[in-house]
């Protein structure tokens, strides 16, 4: 009954002390060898399924120098924004602050604020507005930027802005349960951060 | 057991992250200039949308219902 037992047991151990960085990934072969192995023995005319994985492809090792471009991934639920683009830096509203990532920045996690993400190419800058979401910014000068919502900066109606802006201030005064407080709270929040974007 | 850390405020009141930012994206939708703003409203009506990609790049998502994703 618990044949495979040990086997997951050696195989957590020796997991704990050999098992990365989330951030640093690996360049990894697409398929797994023994999986692949096991399928050729016992079903030989078949040849192994392709899973999603196997289309990935595999991140570049980490360069002994620093590159001098930015690799940045930048997907929405419904859309790629920006897919391998090579760019000088992007500035990421973190939680922590707004955070600049040059080319060689160290391994690292950051939660999304509502707030502008400034993708800087040459002269060109473009400017988003995203909701929020995580940034992983690896140690091989790729970062994956991940949002909720995201939209240019001129997409977004000033007016609104205002309209919401004291629409929240003002039931955030009268609100009076804790999610109800927080609510209004996140909505003067966001409306603050639309209009810092369009004014400043 | 939860982190003695200091949580954010919206964590404090018993919201979600999924909660959280689905209604911070909500505010931005809201927010867009006429043409953007039904568009990005009535994406997230959809229950299931599928876009062809050409050249890497994703089309215009077409919907469909549940039904019609059964029939596929």
């Amino acid at each position: 009954m618990f044949r495979q037992g040990s086997r997951f047991l050696s195989r957590a151990s020796t997991m704990r002390w050999c098992r990365p960085f989330s951030t640093d990934l690996p360049a990894e072969a697409a398929a797994d060898s023994n999986f692949v192995e096991a399928w050729r023995k016992a079903i030989p005319n078949v040849e192994p399924p392709i899973t999603p994985s196997s289309f990935m492809a595999t991140r570049p090792a980490t360069p002994s120098s620093i590159p001098s471009k930015l690799t940045v991934n930048f997907a929405l639920p419904y859309s790629s924004e920006l897919s391998g683009k090579e760019v000088d830096m992007v500035i990421i509203p973190a939680t922590t602050g707004q955070m600049g990532v040059l080319p060689g920045h160290v391994a690292t996690i950051a939660e999304l604020k509502p707030g502008v993400l400034s993708v800087h190419e040459g002269n060109d800058i473009s400017k988003y507005f995203v909701s929020g979401g995580f940034a992983f910014v690896h140690a091989n000068s790729v970062a994956d930027i991940i949002a909720v919502e995201a939209v240019p900066l001129d997409r977004i109606d000033p007016n609104l802005v205002q309209k919401g802006l004291t629409d929240f201030t003002q039931k955030l005064s009268t609100a009076s349960t804790d999610v109800e407080k927080a609510e209004a709270q996140t909505g003067v929040d966001v409306h603050s951060a639309l209009n810092a974007a369009l004014t400043g | 057991m939860a982190s003695n850390a200091a949580a954010p405020f919206w964590r404090s009141a018993g919201m979600t992250y999924i909660t959280y930012s689905n209604l911070c994206a909500n505010l931005v939708r809201n927010c867009l200039k006429e043409p953007y703003k039904t568009e990005a409203l009535s994406r997230e009506k959809v229950h299931y949308s599928i876009s062809k990609w050409v050249d890497g790049k994703p089309q215009k998502p077409s919907k469909y219902s549940l039904l019609c994703l059964y029939l596929f």
